[in-house]
């Protein structure tokens, strides 16, 4: 079973025949104990550390399929190394292209990740609705559903973008009434984020958006061509527009839930000029929640099986696929739960 | 143009819409322990084969075991159930060797998780049939609409069960 590998430590990595060898350095520049990762088992690498490697290396890896991701001192996202594509379609091709091209055909879709995100919004919103009595987010919701209503009247993907763009900001606005007493949001503030809030919430869509994009390899899609995003807003938008979607379920929920579980404290965070940084362990037990929840399964209504979270993610890339092929109108994945 | 394989045969049998997908290059990921029994059967099942046997590609179609003495098409599936697409593929195999030339082929199906085989013949009657397969299959895969879904109960094992049955329930 292949699983993604999370590199926190700087170090080496080099082939050594079928096998990933990773030795750590540290700040002296002395070698630790080398640990050996079977290929088969190697989904993608996450690497926070900085990473010492050769170009053999990278052959080796876009052969076995495996991307790497880099996130840089201060947990920005800063690209991927993706393998040559292996799955390509030309019909499939094709038809996404013109999806993109005609203008009609383009909105609908970019509408579609629009509500899904939004219906999985209020999902988080009305659960710690009901859940806390003393925490009213009703005024968030309503305004939240009075937006997703106005989405079909979107003629253009720059009048929907603003649409999605008020969603946000009402949803973000309710975080305070969500972990208010540990957190202060103060609005979202991202190139660099102004406070703790604002950090994990960038970290945590970074970790979806890389998600996605590694779902979408293992697909016929093409991550270059979006719907909502303009192609270009970054060199995989397609990532963007799937992320819309899970972000809230994926991303915000962990936030919460660890907030308030006292997993992630005002002191595991550090105030720098570049921005506010999570220290060295709270990232790593972020990344760890974050990959437990992608682990985690639910029994699918429509197929009647247990499937991942991240399986849903290529559950949504099928259904992307198939409103593509003209078989079935592409409906958003919708948190039922 | 599209080549016809026995596999596209085979799925000719099955499920239109498979064999439109597959032709289409619109294939899922290799779920690594499928594909991981299909080649250790070819490569532990019969150790010996190698020596009688051969590969030979015919039009573009490869027969993976046939032996030029006796002029018989081995083809070994992995299957708990005996299917009429296998018999048609072996059938397809036989019509590709008639074509080039080598007359009185037969055809061994075996089931080694059944303890079983099946012989299989083409006979001049057969011969228009085939050539009827063929022309389906190229008409469907350059159709640019792809073909509905069968019934459910018979998708079970299928490569594309998640892809075709994934949906939104209305609450
Ligand atoms: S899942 Fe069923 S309908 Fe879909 S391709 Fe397979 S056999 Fe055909």
């Amino acid at each position: 079973m292949k699983q993604p590998k999370y590199l926190f430590n700087a170090g080496r990595m080099s082939r050594k025949d079928n096998t990933l060898k990773f030795t750590p350095v540290d700040e002296a520049g002395i070698e630790g104990q080398p640990r050996y990762l079977p290929i088969e088992q190697v989904g993608d690498l996450y690497v926070f550390g900085s990473l010492d490697a050769n170009s053999a290396l990278y052959n080796f890896l876009g052969q076995e399929g495996i991307a790497v991701h880099f996130f840089n001192y201060y947990e920005h996202y800063t690209g991927s190394f993706m393998p040559r594509e292996y799955l390509l379609a030309g019909k499939m091709q094709v038809d996404q292209t013109k999806h993109y091209m005609a203008a009609k055909k383009r909105i609908e879709i970019a509408r579609r990740f629009v509500e899904g995100a939004a219906n999985n919004i209020l999902r988080v919103l009305k659960y710690y609705d009901n859940r806390d009595k003393a925490k009213d987010l009703t005024e968030a919701i309503c305004l939240i559903e009075r937006l997703l209503a106005s989405v079909p009247m979107a003629v253009d993907v720059p009048m929907l973008m603003g649409i999605e763009g008020n969603i946000r900001q009402t949803y973000y606005g309710a975080f305070d009434a969500i972990v208010g007493q540990t957190f202060c949001m103060d609005g979202r503030s991202k190139r660099p984020p102004q406070n703790e809030l604002n950090a994990l919430i960038s970290f945590g869509n970074m970790l979806c958006y890389t998600a996605c994009l590694s779902t979408i390899y293992h697909t016929q899609l093409n991550p270059t061509i979006s719907f909502l995003h303009e192609p270009g807003a970054r060199r995989y938008s397609l990532a963007l527009d799937l992320s819309e979607v899970f972000k809230p379920i994926l991303v915000d929920r962990l936030i919460f839930r660890m907030i308030n579980k006292r997993q992630l404290q005002p002191s595991d965070f550090r105030s720098e000029v570049g921005g506010c940084v999570l220290k060295d362990a709270a990232r790593k037990r972020f990344v760890q929640g974050f990959d437990e929840q992608l682990k985690e399964t639910i029994k699918h209504r429509a197929l009647g099986r247990s499937v991942s979270y991240r399986h849903l993610v290529k559950l949504e890339c099928y259904k992307l696929q198939k409103h593509l092929l003209g078989l079935e109108e592409y409906r958003p994945f919708k948190a039922w739960w | 143009m599209q080549t016809v394989t026995g596999s596209l045969i085979g799925m000719y049998h099955i499920c239109k819409r498979e064999l439109w997908l597959h032709a289409n290059h619109i294939r899922m990921e290799h779920n690594s322990e499928l594909v991981a029994e299909g080649k250790q059967l070819h490569e532990h099942a019969y150790p010996q084969r190698a020596e009688r046997y051969r590969e030979i590609i015919l039009d573009g179609s490869k027969i993976d075991f046939y032996d030029p003495y006796d002029k018989v098409v081995h083809e070994m599936k992995k299957s708990d159930k005996m299917e009429h697409s296998h018999v048609a593929q072996v059938q397809f195999y036989l019509y590709l060797l008639r074509k080039n030339g080598v007359e009185g082929a037969t055809g061994l199906l075996e089931y080694p998780k059944l303890r079983q085989t099946q012989t299989v013949q083409l006979t001049n009657d057969d011969v228009p049939v085939v050539e009827g397969w063929i022309r389906d299959i190229k008409r469907i895969v350059d159709r640019e609409q792809c073909p509905g879904r069968i019934a459910k109960s018979k998708c079970r094992s299928c490569s594309y069960f998640d892809f075709c049955y994934v949906e939104e329930i209305n609450e």
